[in-house]
């Protein structure tokens, strides 16, 4: 267009448009994704409306529809692990930000980064092979022996279940917690440190003043994080939750989760309907993590300054 | 230095480009037309009832034909209906024949459904010392799937074994998660048998079901049942022999308790008239010792088909499948196909054309 | 009084941390520990070489899934980290500050968040329907999908730490900006943005769940790339479920191989990371 500027812009136009149209692609690519699972999702939308939600049936012979069976699931399994990663990805942050010399802090941040660098099956085998017999002979007993009075822990223990998910979930987000902690902590200025000690503040007074009240919300964003990981994953919550359809009050019962009764049964929806239910519940998952995300984002750039990468392996 | 990771980036770049291009190529519906000389490779899916035989029979097949690659992923029945109906694979497998809607769904024109092999159905179940073949009428069978017997000391079951004491024990429902045609079989079943279960959960590939832990595959509800205390479960007679697992007596019509064999599957089969389309149930067969829980495995193929190289080689491989392939079947305890049902088949096969043209000769 | 009250609490926060820590570091070695365990047993000349055995017999290996995985990451890694990065220059480059370039990179961090089964549902809609097959293009295309974001951010930052002073040189020579960009400024980059890259690679080589609607899997040698194909996690997630005990410890076994790739990516990316540090 601009054809009074030297010869080589040929060069710059190509590249700076080539750019603009990988940068766009990204905004197009969710947009897309969105419309896709929209579009064929619209029968079940149709069919069943708001119902979809509230419906705790799951019947393909009666061609009945709901989701709630997998939004439950997928929530108290996912709330599970977060009460248990939550403080301890918290703890690790917190150690090896203010606590920790510099070569344990190297090699135990490897370390956890490890933990985010194991396969989602690799979980699930571990899961089936080790994790459920653990619960199902020696862990859910002693729960039940003990706060058996909790609906929460009543039943027969089965090793497969909520608690299972919840359990491998936690492991699998702790990384992410931790890190992301970490990083917002690493970003209260030392300002702020120094100015705790110098009141005659303890260590963990100085973190609890200085460190933790600057970056609350950043962690929190951490943790939202965590949380839209835990929802969405897929393989180890399909391989250890024992794929039941169910609400059932007590965390040894077996649940499923939206991810995994999609990956059981998307291939093999015999009849629209029923495919396009999945694709609703598939559609209900992106809604939520898109809005956790973004809130989440958020969070951590209001404290991290600016959009930063949080990303682990 | 810097000018020399500048035309490394630059060739990335440049093939990033390149490859771009024939990405938006392959996309497009590929060649079917293309003479592929030698290699062949068919992709099916679907019945796991039927992939121990189908496995071996592949194996054994391409040991003869090592210009024939037979991909077979077990996913399930419902997936093979759909897969096929999708036309995503080659062919599919299923152990519930497809319904008139399903086959009017299906994207590539006239389905037909070959009988494959046929077997028994085991109810399997995980109880520590307790003995093999333990008595569980279909009544007290339905009654645990309903979840109106929850423990393995139930006088329902106790009654049926007289002599034997079972432990006090909580029964662990198992089945299947995923579209399966061993569920259909088995619902089928249930709802023959009883008819609270024909009215709260019906039959077909996906139940609701009223209880239980789901696996998604015939192996993974194999595994369930080995890894889990007080669990019972149906599955397929091979995965439960090559697994070690304890089966259950099941009273048939005639009121004898039969064991899941190749025989009493045999006997059930021989009690029922296989129509033209080759869709028939047999579940709950009258006859002494029909064994009331089997069913045919079917293969799925389209009866036009669009690429002849691989049409011929599917053809090819399905006509030594229902002959010479049968002689595999007893060793893992599927019954051998009837041989009148067989040549039924083979004239089934021959109606299968490209462009018009019959494959099989 | 109060004073040791206060240190005492100091002590006790301070050592939860600690436990929290030490705690964290379970699982990572109750895993691994297992993986390493059950999986050196079964690991042989055969598990690296031969094609898996029909179920129920044992033997056979995981040769086809080993190669299937790294073809699966090759064709990952081609589409998605040219895209990343060409995104990630204009976001330094051409557009550091306007809503177009917040929005790319807000979407961008959403996008890491997106459940990969999802892609999985998108892709096989969109790409094994309408080809009519499910192929290894297609299982490539998801884990590309997956990469992508990760490249973005963390070319991003890697050309953010380019010093300004350098564009500014080339300008001054007369070298046209796209040139600058290409010769100049990603050269200075390389070690960083190829750090980012192969830890992108690294996680799509564990990714199972897209990869179930679109590579499918596959027992035998693919001929093509527009055939279903093998892949170590698929082939994990099949033996794991399985009732056999020679496929539970070939799941192990390929869990082990699964993880010593992931970790030798990564590993190789953070060499990398370490010896730029200096700049």
């Amino acid at each position: 267009m601009k054809q009074n500027r030297v010869k080589e812009s040929i060069g710059d136009t190509i590249l700076r448009l080539l750019t603009l149209l990988m940068a766009v692609s990204v905004v197009g690519l969710i947009i897309w994704v969105g419309w896709q699972m929209f579009a064929s999702a619209q029968e079940s939308i149709h069919t069943f409306g708001w119902s979809f939600v509230t419906n705790r049936v799951w019947d393909p012979v009666k061609q009945n529809f709901g989701a709630l069976p997998f939004i439950y699931g997928t929530i108290v399994t996912s709330v599970l692990a977060l009460v248990i990663a939550g403080p301890i990805g918290l703890g690790v942050a917190i150690f090896l930000n203010e606590m920790a010399p510099a070569k344990v802090r190297s090699v135990i941040s490897f370390l956890v980064e490890l933990l985010a660098a194991i396969p989602s099956v690799v979980y699930g085998l571990w899961g089936i092979f080790v994790l459920a017999p653990l619960l199902r002979d020696h862990v859910e007993p002693w729960l039940a022996k003990w706060f058996g009075f909790l609906p929460l822990f009543q039943g027969s223990p089965m090793g497969l279940g909520m608690l299972a998910g919840g359990l491998i979930l936690a492991i699998m987000i702790l990384p992410t917690i931790a890190a992301i902690s970490r990083e917002v902590m690493a970003a209260v200025p030392d300002s702020q440190r120094e100015a705790a000690l110098a009141l005659g503040a303890t260590k963990w007074e100085m973190v609890r003043i200085a460190v933790l009240a600057y970056a609350k919300s950043g962690i929190l964003g951490g943790v939202i994080l965590g949380l839209g990981r835990a929802l969405g994953e897929t393989m180890a919550v399909t391989m250890v939750i024992g794929n039941r359809p169910d609400i059932l009050p007590s965390v040894f019962a077996p649940a499923y989760s939206m991810a995994a009764v999609i990956a059981n049964e998307f291939t093999e929806a015999t009849y629209n309907l029923y495919l396009s239910s999945l694709v609703e519940i598939g559609l209900i998952l992106f809604g939520i993590t898109l809005v956790l995300n973004a809130f989440a984002r958020l969070l951590v750039w209001s404290v991290a300054r600016g959009p930063k990468g949080g990303h682990l392996v | 230095m810097i000018s020399k990771k500048g035309k490394l980036l630059t060739g990335v770049l440049a093939g990033f480009l390149a490859l771009s291009l024939v990405g938006c190529g392959t996309t497009a519906p590929s060649n079917p037309n293309a003479p592929t000389a030698q290699a062949v490779t068919l992709t099916g899916a679907g019945s796991t009832f039927m992939q121990p035989l189908l496995a071996q029979q592949i194996a054994e097949y391409s040991k003869q034909n090592a210009n024939v690659t037979i991909n077979y992923q077990g996913v399930g029945s419902g997936a093979g209906i759909k897969q096929v109906s999708d036309k995503t694979i080659d062919f599919g497998g299923t152990d519930a024949f497809m319904s008139d809607e399903q086959l009017a769904g299906a994207k590539g024109g006239k389905i037909l459904q070959l009988p494959m092999t046929l077997g028994a159905e085991a109810i399997s179940y995980n109880i520590p010392n307790a003995p093999n073949e333990l008595k569980i009428a279909p009544t007290t069978l339905a009654d645990i799937y309903l979840g109106k017997i929850t423990n393995w000391n139930d006088p329902a079951i106790a009654a049926d074994n007289p002599g034997l004491t079972l432990p006090n024990l909580k029964i662990s429902v198992t089945h299947r998660s995923d579209g399966s045609g061993t569920t259909s079989i088995f619902t089928h079943f249930l709802s023959a048998i009883s008819p609270e279960w024909d009215s709260k959960v019906g039959k077909g590939t996906s139940v609701n079901w009223p209880v239980g832990v789901g696996g998604k595959g015939n192996a993974s509800v194999a595994g369930l049942v080995q890894q889990t205390p007080g669990a019972i479960g149906y599955i397929e007679l091979a995965y439960a022999l090559q697994n070690n697992l304890h089966h259950a007596l099941i009273k048939n019509k005639d009121g004898n308790w039969v064991a899941p064999s190749l025989d009493s599957a045999s006997a059930a089969a021989a009690a029922f008239q296989v129509p033209d389309d080759m869709r028939v149930n047999i579940v709950n067969a009258p006859g002494a010792k029909a064994y009331p829980i089997a069913g045919f495995s079917w293969a799925l193929v389209y009866q036009q088909q669009s690429d002849k190289a691989k049409g011929t080689a599917l053809l090819n491989f399905l006509n030594w499948a229902i002959h010479d392939g049968q002689s595999l079947a007893p060793a893992m305890q599927y019954a051998p196909l009837p041989t009148n049902l067989v040549s039924r088949e083979e004239a089934m096969l021959k109606t299968v054309t490209y462009q018009g043209q019959p494959l099989l000769k | 009084m109060k004073g040791r009250l206060r240190k005492y609490r100091n002590a006790m926060m301070l050592g939860i941390f600690l436990l929290f820590t030490l705690l964290a570091l379970v699982p990572l070695f109750g895993v691994l520990g297992y993986v390493v365990k059950n999986g050196i047993s079964a690991l042989n000349f055969d598990f690296f070489t031969s094609l898996p055995k029909p179920m129920g017999v044992s033997g056979g290996g995981m040769a086809n899934a080993i190669v299937g995985t790294l073809i699966l990451i090759g064709i990952a890694g081609l589409l998605g980290i040219p895209t990343g990065i060409l995104a990630a220059i204009y976001l330094t480059e051409y557009d550091r500050v306007s809503w177009l370039s917040t929005a790319v990179r807000f979407t961008t961090d959403v996008l890491t968040g997106i459940p990969s089964i999802i892609i999985g549902i998108v892709v096989y809609t969109a790409l094994v329907v309408k080809a009519g097959n499910f192929s290894a293009f297609a299982g490539g295309v998801a884990l590309a999908i997956i990469m992508v974001p990760l490249v973005i951010r963390s070319t991003e930052e890697m050309l953010k730490l380019v010093p300004q002073t350098i564009r500014e040189a080339g300008y001054a020579l007369g070298i046209p900006r796209w040139r600058t960009i290409l010769r100049i400024v990603l050269p200075t980059a390389a070690k960083g943005i190829l750090t980012g890259a192969m830890l992108a690679v690294a996680r799509a080589a564990g990714e199972t769940a897209p990869l179930l609607f679109t590579a499918l899997g596959n027992q035998y040698w693919s001929h093509s790339l527009n055939e279903p194909i093998a892949a170590l996690p698929l082939q994990i997630y099949q033996y794991a479920t399985s009732p056999y005990k020679d496929w539970h410890s070939q799941a192990w076994a390929g869990s082990l191989v699964l993880i010593l790739l992931v970790v030798i990516l990564s590993f190789i990316a953070r060499l990398a990371f370490r010896s730029r540090k200096n700049f």
